[in-house]
C-alpha cells in the first residue's frame, strides 16, 4: 500500500493491531481494496472483484449477499433520458449483472431488420448484394414485441414479415439523384410481386412471395401509426437513366445472428471515478494542477487570507487519463480511484423502442434465462 | 444436462445449451454469494459450441438444489432492478417537463456529457417533426 493510500484512508493497520473479536466490519485497507479500483501512474490495481462469500471469513466477516441487502443497497439514478438516448447511475451492483444487462442490450434483444431482397430491377452502380446489405442496416421504427420470429417452415404472414418497396428512377437529363432510406415505402398489404412459376392456371388469386391474411394497417397498433424507417440513411446514387426496383421483407432476429437487428447503437457502461486529494494543492501548485486536467475536474477556490487552493469540483468528468498523477510528486498527492459498483449506464437506442424499454426488456430476458435453468432442474 | 459423480450428491457439472457468458457469470456470481457454495466455477469448452459447463461443489446440499436457489436469487435481484429502474424512470418524467427534458444538474456539470446530449437533444427534436415518432411524443407526455 503506498503512503498516499494510508493518508487517505486512516493508515495502514497490522493484522496484530485487529481486535480479538470479529467486528462485522473489515479494515479500512481491506475493505478499500473490495471496493475501489486503483488507479496508480503505472497500472490500475485491484480490478477484480471478491465474490466468494467466504473470502473474509478468517476475520468474522461474511461475505455472501443477502437479497434484503441487495434491495436496500441497491440504487438507480436517471440522469438524461430523450426519445433516443439515455444515461443512468445504477449502485449497488455486481459487474457480472451490468455486463449481462449490457450484453443482453447488444445482442440479445429481438428487432426487425430486411433480412430479404427481391430485386427486379437494378441499373445503378451499387451491386445488388451490397444494396442489399446496406438495406439490411436501415433500422425499422416498429415494437418488434408485435411479431413473431419467422421460422425455416412458416410462411411469411402479416404477424412475421414487414414488406417495403423501393422504386426509384434518375430521368435522363436530370442531375445525379441520392437515393435515402425515405423512399422505402411501407406495403401494409405484404409482396406485390408475382411468383413467376407454380401457379397453375386454376387458381384464381396469383400467388406474391407472402401471404398475408389481412392488411397490417388494419391491427390497431399501426392503424394510425404507419411502420417506417430511420429517415435520411443513403442507400444508393443514381445517375441519369439509372433505376432500380425492389422488394425489401423484414423480419424479427437478434443482434447475435447479425448486428443489424442490434436495438442500440451502442450501449456502455463506466464505473465512477473517484478523485482525492490527498493534501491541500494551494498557490501555483493549484494552478498547475488545474492546467494538467484535460477534462477539467480541478477547480481553484480562494481562500479567505487571499491564497487559492484547488478542489475536486467535478469529479464525474474523469476520464482517468492518469495525465495528473504521471509524475511521482504528484501521485502521493493525489489518489484516484474507481468505485467498483456504481456504473454509469448510457443506452443509444436506434429507435425502434426508446431507451428505458429497452433496459427493461433486458433485464426480462435474463430473467428468461434462470427461469429455463429453473425449470430444466426440476 | 447435469453430469454429477454417482452418489454424491454434492458436487456436479451442469451443461446448459444455448447460453454463454451472460448467464454463466452472473450465475458463478449468484453462486459465489451462497455460503453452501465451497467452490463453483464455469467454462465454455469450445467457442464454436452454444454451451457453457457450470461447476458446483458444495457444503453438504445437493448440487442441483443450490443452482436452482441461485437462479432463484438471480431472478429475484433482475426483478428488484427492473422496479427500481422503472420507478426511477417514472420519477424523472415526473421531475422534468417536455421542455428541459434531458437536462438535469448532473449532467451539466459533466461538460462533455453536455455537449453530446445537447448535440443529441437537437437531432431528436428534428426527429420529432417527423410524424412516424409521434408515438414517442405522446408516450413522453
Ligand atoms: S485522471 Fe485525467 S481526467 Fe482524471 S483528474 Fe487526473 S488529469 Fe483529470
Amino acid at each position: 500500500m503506498s503512503d498516499a493510500e494510508s493518508m487517505m484512508h486512516g493508515g495502514f493497520v497490522s493484522a496484530l493491531d485487529l481486535p480479538d473479536v470479529p467486528s462485522s466490519k473489515l479494515p479500512h485497507h481491506l475493505d478499500l481494496r473490495r471496493t475501489r479500483v486503483l488507479c496508480n501512474s503505472v497500472a490500475p490495481d485491484n480490478t477484480d472483484t471478491v465474490q466468494y462469500s467466504g473470502a473474509y471469513a478468517s476475520m468474522g466477516v461474511d461475505n455472501s449477499l443477502r437479497l434484503d441487502d441487495f434491495r436496500n443497497n441497491f440504487k438507480v439514478n436517471v440522469n438524461r433520458l430523450t426519445a433516443d438516448e439515455m444515461e443512468f447511475d445504477m449502485v449497488g451492483v455486481d459487474p457480472s449483472l451490468a455486463n449481462a444487462f449490457r450484453r443482453i442490450l447488444l445482442a440479445e434483444l429481438p428487432t426487425m431488420a430486411i433480412e430479404k431482397v427481391f430485386i427486379a430491377n437494378n441499373t445503378s452502380v451499387i451491386q445488388d448484394e451490397v444494396l442489399a446489405h446496406r438495406l439490411g442496416l436501415v433500422p425499422i421504427i416498429v415494437d418488434p414485441r408485435h411479431f413473431d420470429y419467422l421460422s425455416e417452415n412458416d410462411r411469411p404472414n402479416e404477424k412475421n414479415t414487414i414488406v417495403f418497396k423501393l422504386h426509384v428512377r434518375c430521368k435522363k437529363g436530370d442531375p445525379r439523384g441520392t437515393v435515402k432510406s425515405d423512399e422505402l415505402r411501407w406495403l401494409p398489404k405484404g409482396s406485390e410481386f408475382l411468383k413467376e412459376s407454380g401457379a397453375s392456371a386454376s387458381n384464381t388469386k396469383a400467388e406474391t412471395y407472402t401471404s398475408f391474411n389481412f392488411s397490417q394497417d388494419s391491427m390497431p397498433e399501426f392503424s394510425d401509426n404507419p411502420i417506417g424507417v430511420s429517415p435520411g440513411i443513403i442507400v444508393a446514387k443514381l445517375a441519369p437513366g439509372q433505376e432500380i426496383e425492389l422488394e425489401a421483407h423484414a423480419v424479427k432476429g437478434i443482434g447475435k445472428t447479425h448486428a443489424k437487428w442490434s436495438p442500440v447503437a451502442t450501449c456502455w457502461y463506466r464505473m465512477l471515478p473517484e478523485v482525492v486529494l490527498n493534501e491541500d494543492i494551494k498557490g501555483d501548485m493549484a494552478e498547475e494542477l488545474v492546467k494538467k486536467c484535460p477534462a477539467s475536474v480541478f477547480d481553484i477556490e480562494e481562500l479567505a487570507n487571499g491564497k487559492k487552493r484547488a478542489t475536486v469540483a467535478r469529479p464525474r468528468a474523469c476520464t482517468l487519463c492518469r495525465e495528473c498523477v504521471r509524475d511521482d510528486e504528484w501521485e502521493r498527492r493525489i489518489s484516484l480511484c474507481r468505485v467498483k459498483d456504481h456504473f454509469i449506464f448510457t443506452i443509444e437506442s436506434v429507435g425502434a423502442l426508446p431507451p428505458e424499454v429497452l433496459f427493461t426488456e433486458a433485464v426480462k430476458i435474463l430473467e428468461d434465462k434462470c427461469e429455463r435453468v429453473i425449470s430444466d432442474l426440476s | 444436462m447435469e453430469h454429477a459423480s454417482f452418489g454424491d450428491e454434492r458436487n456436479a457439472t451442469f451443461c446448459i445449451t444455448e447460453e454463454d457468458h451472460t448467464l454463466a457469470n452472473s450465475l458463478r456470481f449468484a453462486l459465489n454469494q451462497d455460503p453452501r457454495v465451497m467452490f463453483c466455477g464455469y467454462s465454455i469448452p469450445h467457442p464454436s459450441d452454444a454451451k457453457v459447463n457450470i461447476r458446483v461443489q458444495t457444503t453438504g446440499e445437493p448440487a442441483r438444489e443450490v443452482l436452482k436457489d441461485s437462479c432463484q436469487d438471480l431472478m429475484l435481484m433482475c426483478q428488484h432492478v427492473r422496479g427500481s429502474f422503472d420507478k426511477a424512470i417514472a420519477e424523472f418524467k415526473r421531475n422534468n417537463s417536455s421542455r428541459n427534458y434531458g437536462r438535469n444538474p448532473i449532467a451539466k456539470e459533466d461538460n462533455t456529457n453536455r455537449k453530446l446530449s445537447e448535440a443529441k437533444d437537437c437531432l431528436s427534436k428534428q426527429l420529432h417533426t417527423l410524424p412516424k415518432f409521434n408515438n414517442h411524443n405522446q408516450n413522453r407526455q
